[in-house]
């Protein structure tokens, strides 16, 4: 678990087990120190494998709690430092659950998930033990109702007090997704420990992108790895981009097109180097941002510009077009398919740089992918 | 005939005096719809051209008699403009704005479902019924009157489509973006049951693409119930796995939302999936 989640978790009152962040040797030998007994040392990166990179160990005293601190400080896991390890107390699980609160698009509603079988996930306790699935709406404004609640997780096989725990780390996780704007709050092993109570070991928290502008807190939830450096810099621009395999580098004004149009490429045999959307209120200077960011994606042999003109004014792509052509070396041929708004204001700029521009989507694309075959 | 507005459809716009509020406001006035006012808080007794401006919902509903809003606030504000548009007289809500939190989306939707309004979006384009009624950012002109109902969760795709249909001759009887969001209010399964009840409507376009359900529960309805002729798109055959499409709602997840499950659903269901929009209208008279 990731020291950001722990804190959430232990903001919302959801029992983790003791731990400290180190980010020295002597540090964590402190921790353990003070802990007592056997602690895992976990690196504390943003990447998946950490285990198999070495990235997570067992001591159980201060001098070996320094020295695995200090074999995991410095490691590169998935192209990242380790600058941090998270030292936490080993806890023995008498038993594991599963517990998560989530958006679910389906229902259009929030629910509870929650299977006796934890410690593996979700999609393999639903092949292996399908009935042990519990799935609970859950009031979208209030999040779970005891007796509903308690029903539906089957509470008279767990027994009253754990069944009474898992009801209130829900309602926690239901005030952590309302408040924190997440779609996922996953808690994986939910563990019954010696004394029986519950603890989660580890924890999952999807957060919302459209949530991240109201908690700019957490936006170290958002995980670097699953971006290229070219769709992080879309991103800054406000494109909305990702980078695929081919060589037709695309622009298009909205997601829907812009999927089609890779469809429409492939359809006629060849492959989109990109899915790049301009967004609606698109003006000259996003045009160019996004002429350098296809520019700068190797393999890149032609560039097919199609717009649609509703909110976005193809007069204002046109000169985005020209503006970028003055200012940067373009080397690849470029086809531009222009309808709807200002189309015809559109076509005389371009003509007047003595550019063409389609009017039939199909033309174009057949034209962009006479160039790369 | 259309479905959910008519050329008596009065309609307010929340956010008037934005830049985008103001802009289509202006061009939806411009198109024949009846703009009958609009909503920014504080700048109640102001007006837009000829269209009164007021400080609340409630108050502009009553005033002007509108049933129907159209939401061009800021993402922040738009599930506060939902929730005061469902606690007024209006009976249709259209929300245009992009960026409302999901877990908002899920208590709006069930706000307006306890007051039995209807939701249009967000994160859509709107409807429009041609020569009637445009409640969105869509250019007008590419429409024309007739028995084509239209239903998608995109924007210019729409409008890819409408005008290949317009072009081919097919108009439409109202075009509907639902919307790109995981949680949209109007799903696939409500529009078609609006258009099977529509004299007016001969046949129906659907427009889909990758991520959620909604496709294949449309599928199943239209096996089960649906009258009329239907033809599909599904965009987003070459997504990639796990990643978002521009659209918060376009992404398959695992083995969900997957474009194969979809075409497939589609064709048990009788529909002809077409790989091209310019297929569309030929697919339509076959």
């Amino acid at each position: 678990m990731e020291y950001q989640s722990r804190q959430l978790l232990i903001q919302y009152g959801v029992p983790v087990p003791e731990a400290d962040v180190a980010d020295s040797p002597e540090a964590a030998s402190a921790i353990q120190a003070r802990l007592g007994g056997m602690v895992v040392v976990k690196a504390q990166v943003l990447a998946g494998g950490r285990g198999k990179a070495g990235g997570v160990r067992i001591a159980r005293t201060p001098e070996e709690a320094a020295t695995v601190a200090g074999r995991i400080l410095g490691l590169e896991i998935g192209g990242q430092r380790v600058r941090k390890v998270l030292v936490t107390r080993a806890v023995k699980s008498v038993k594991e659950y599963y517990l998560s609160v989530l958006v679910d698009r389906n229902a259009k509603g929030v629910e509870a998930v929650f299977s006796d079988k934890g410690g593996i996930t979700i999609e393999e306790a639903a092949a292996g033990h399908p009935g042990r699935i519990r799935h609970v709406g859950l009031d979208p404004f209030l999040g779970p109702d005891g007796t509903s609640f308690l029903a539906g997780i089957g509470a008279d096989e767990l027994g009253p007090e754990i069944a009474q725990s898992l009801l209130e780390i829900t309602r926690s996780l239901f005030r952590l997704c309302v408040e924190k704007d997440c779609s996922l709050i996953e808690l994986n092993p939910l563990s019954l420990v010696e004394g029986g109570k519950l603890v989660a070991l580890d924890a999952k928290i999807v957060v919302d992108d459209n949530g991240l502008p109201m908690h700019p807190e957490l936006l170290a939830f958002r995980n670097p790895d699953e971006y290229g450096s070219d769709e992080i810099e879309a991103r800054e621009a406000g494109l909305s981009y990702v980078g695929l395999d081919g060589n037709i580098g695309c622009m298009v004004n909205g997601a829907g097109l812009s999927m089609a149009t890779m469809d429409l490429i492939k359809h006629y045999g060849a492959a989109p180097a990109n899915f790049l959307d301009i967004g609606g209120s698109s003006n000259p200077e996003k045009v160019v941002k996004a002429f350098s960011i296809l520019l700068g994606k190797p393999g890149v042999k032609a560039i097919l510009i199609n717009i649609f003109g509703g909110i976005t004014r193809c007069d204002d792509v046109a000169n985005g077009i020209l503006k970028a052509k003055s200012m940067i070396e373009i080397g690849v041929p470029i086809v531009i398919r222009l309808i709807g708004t200002n189309d015809v204001k559109a076509k005389e700029i371009l003509q007047g740089a003595g550019i063409e521009a389609y009017n039939d989507l199909g033309e174009a694309i057949k034209r962009v992918v006479a160039y790369v075959a | 005939m259309s479905i959910l507005v008519n050329a008596d459809t009065k309609v307010i716009v929340q956010g008037i005096t934005g830049r985008d509020g103001s802009f289509h406001a202006r061009s939806m006035l411009a198109y024949g719809t009846k703009v009958v006012g609009g909503v920014t808080p504080g700048k109640g007794g102001q007006s837009l051209d000829s269209m009164p401006v007021f400080d609340g919902v409630d108050e502009a509903a009553r005033a002007t008699g509108a049933d129907a809003s159209v939401i061009f606030v800021p993402a922040r504000f738009a599930s506060a403009a939902i929730r005061e548009a469902a606690d007024s007289p209006i009976r249709l809500i259209v929300c245009i704005t992009e960026g409302v939190p999901l877990v908002e989306m899920a208590q709006n939707y069930r706000y307006i479902k306890e007051r039995g309004k209807v939701l249009v979006g967000p994160n859509c384009p709107g409807l429009i019924s041609p020569g009637k009624c445009k409640i969105g950012i869509m250019p007008g002109q590419i429409h024309a009157p007739g028995g084509v109902g239209v239903i998608s969760r995109s924007g210019t795709l729409t409008y890819e489509i409408v005008y290949n249909l317009t072009k081919a001759g097919l108009g439409q009887s109202t075009c509907i973006g639902i919307g790109g969001d995981p949680i949209t209010g109007l799903s696939f399964v409500e529009v078609l049951q609006l258009y099977e009840k529509d004299p007016d409507t001969e046949s129906v376009v659907l427009i889909g693409e990758i991520g959620g359900e909604a496709e294949e529960e449309a599928a199943d309805y239209i096996k089960r119930s649906f009258s009329k002729k239907v033809v599909a798109f599904i965009a987003g055959r070459t997504a990639p796995p796990e990643k978002k499409m521009g659209h918060a709602g376009a992404i398959i997840s695992g083995s969900r939302g997957t474009p194969d499950s979809k075409i497939k659903a589609f064709g048990d269901a009788g529909v002809p999936v077409v790989d091209r929009p310019d297929q569309v209208p030929e697919a339509l008279r076959g």
